[in-house]
């Protein structure tokens, strides 16, 4: 039985036998893609409380949790939920309106020669160039209130849809859009069955990055002048040498990553579903 | 067998023809490649014709002219606007349900109700609701069958529809293809390579040679005939020649 591999042969048997039979191929932690986060977080805490490290330089994470239990109801100018509440109003409100912008001229320059004209170039300067350079200008032209940084996290979300959307819609099967002219569909169904559908992949890779890009842009437009959200926690933790804040405040832009991710994962799982690759095989 | 390859068509023949396609002196080049040189073609109605050819003889371009898909350099083409392509991929959109891709051209009425009909035809009720990566290859071609007959064309063109499919599965399309032919009265052009393929479906064998229609064979077996015999032997042996082999 163990020596089957010497005569040159494979089983292949149903999942549970076969985990028993070669178990070396079939490592998976329950803990998913939290798995090294995690195992970080206990490795920081182990080392934080044997080397006894200056909590003024390095907070262990139960500092920061702690620190964060007391903002959650004690802090002052506000409290820590009123500055998330802060902090997701404005990237939210930038995702949104930078979603909107790409997803128009993304979808506009996909589907005809004029918009790829019209805002190919534009968008490929603002790309190669680092959008955080703009900031000085965005301050000079909105002023520091709410425009200013909403504007800094539109920019952030509405250029990676935009390249991602365009790519997706110009690389639809052309084989499909053929078909579908042959069975005699229209304009509206053609674009809505057939080509923004087939784009719909590469438009979640986009919202993925622009979702990225959106905190980016919250983490720059808050560190400067703000008197509310994440942004400004950090800062007031930096004048008051409060690490324990700052490593609160960076927990919660990670945390902030990782769910926005996940959002886009679950819309994966159901949006693509069709897919062959998608998990769940036959239906 | 009435070979009446090339004939230029006098304009009186042309009027007088109730043909449902008819091409004159169609010209369709690809750079300085020539791949159909005037060449003319007419389909009586409810006919079913086979363009029997090598592969790079023009079959393909010419189904494609006729489909509407591609546009002839010189010549005219006339086709009824009712028409469907089944192509050689089954093409179905693989974020649609089996029964949104029958009825991806059809604008008004139950469009459930329509789909599970014509799936019945082709013996895939039960797969209405599945998405088209659970097929198997025969049956999403089947599916693309179903998608070209459920509007009720005039013309269904046929591009090597079979020719990814393993043998077994290529015989049983050939019965299905049949039995549709009873039911729907549409005009059929079916593009092959595959000689047994063509007498066992074709009433007219049109074998194509340098981009034009080098012999025309009507083909006057019963089913049984189409199978077995000295007459099907023979037609194949001249088909077989003719195509170089």
């Amino acid at each position: 039985m163990a020596t089957i591999a010497d005569y040159g042969t494979e089983v292949f048997a149903p999942r549970a036998s076969s985990r028993r039979v070669l178990p070396r191929l079939r490592l998976s932690s329950p803990l998913g893609i939290y798995t090294t986060p995690l195992v970080l977080l206990v490795i920081w805490e182990v080392v934080c409380s044997v080397a006894n490290v200056n909590p003024n330089i390095v907070a262990s994470p139960s500092q920061v949790i702690s620190a964060g239990v007391h903002l959650w109801s004690n802090g002052t100018p506000s409290t820590l939920p009123q500055d998330i509440a802060v902090s997701l109003a404005r990237a939210g409100a930038g995702l949104a309106i930078g979603l909107t912008i790409g997803g128009v001229a993304g979808t506009f320059a996909g589907l005809t020669r004029l918009g790829e004209q019209l805002f190919n170039g534009p968008v490929q300067i603002l790309n190669t160039m680092p959008f955080l350079a703009l900031l000085p200008l965005f301050i000079i032209w909105f002023g520091l209130g709410e425009v200013e940084k909403v504007a800094m996290i539109t920019l952030g979300a509405a250029i990676p849809f935009y390249i991602n959307l365009f790519g997706a819609i110009r690389n639809v099967d052309y084989r499909l859009i053929e078909m579908a002219r042959a069975a005699g569909v229209g304009r509206v169904r053609l674009l809505t069955r057939v080509i923004l559908p087939g784009a719909l992949p590469g438009a979640l890779i986009g919202l993925r990055m622009s979702i990225a890009f959106s905190i980016l842009g919250l983490v720059v437009a808050e560190s400067v002048n703000a008197n509310s959200g994440i942004g400004f926690m950090i800062t007031q933790a930096q004048t008051f040498d409060r690490v324990d804040l700052l490593f609160l405040g960076l927990v919660i832009y990670a945390i902030l990553g990782l769910t926005g991710d996940q959002i886009v994962r679950l819309l994966e799982r159901y949006l693509l579903r069709w897919r062959p690759s998608a998990q769940g095989g036959r239906a | 067998m009435t070979a009446i390859a090339n004939l230029s068509l006098t304009p009186t023949e042309v009027k007088t023809s109730n043909a449902t396609v008819t091409a004159e002196g169609v010209v369709r080049r690809f750079g300085d490649r020539v791949v159909l040189d005037h060449l003319n073609l007419e389909i009586a109605p409810q006919e079913f014709v086979i363009l029997l050819g090598q592969s790079g003889c023009g079959k393909s371009t010419l189904l494609r002219l006729l489909g509407g898909l591609d546009a002839p350099d010189d010549g005219t083409i006339t086709v009824p606007r009712k028409r469907a392509i089944v192509f050689q991929e089954h093409r179905l959109l693989p974020w649609q349900r089996v029964w949104d891709n029958v009825t991806i051209g059809i604008k008004s009425g139950d469009r459930r109700a329509i789909a599970l009909e014509v799936l019945e035809e082709v013996g895939l009720t039960q797969h209405a609701d599945a998405w088209p990566k659970t097929l198997s290859g025969g049956e999403a071609q089947r599916v693309s069958l179903a998608r070209a007959l459920v509007a009720e064309p005039d013309l269904v063109l046929m591009d090597e529809p079979f020719a990814a499919l393993d043998a077994i599965t290529r015989l049983r399309m050939h019965d299905l293809v049949r039995r549709l032919r009873e039911r729907h009265s549409s005009t059929m052009l079916l593009v092959t390579h595959d000689v047994g393929e063509a007498i066992g479906l074709g009433d007219r064998i049109l074998l194509m040679r340098d981009g034009r229609i080098a012999s025309d064979h009507r083909v006057e077996l019963d089913e049984r005939e189409r199978h077995h015999g000295t007459a099907r032997d023979a037609l194949r042996t001249s088909l077989l020649a003719e195509l170089g082999l």
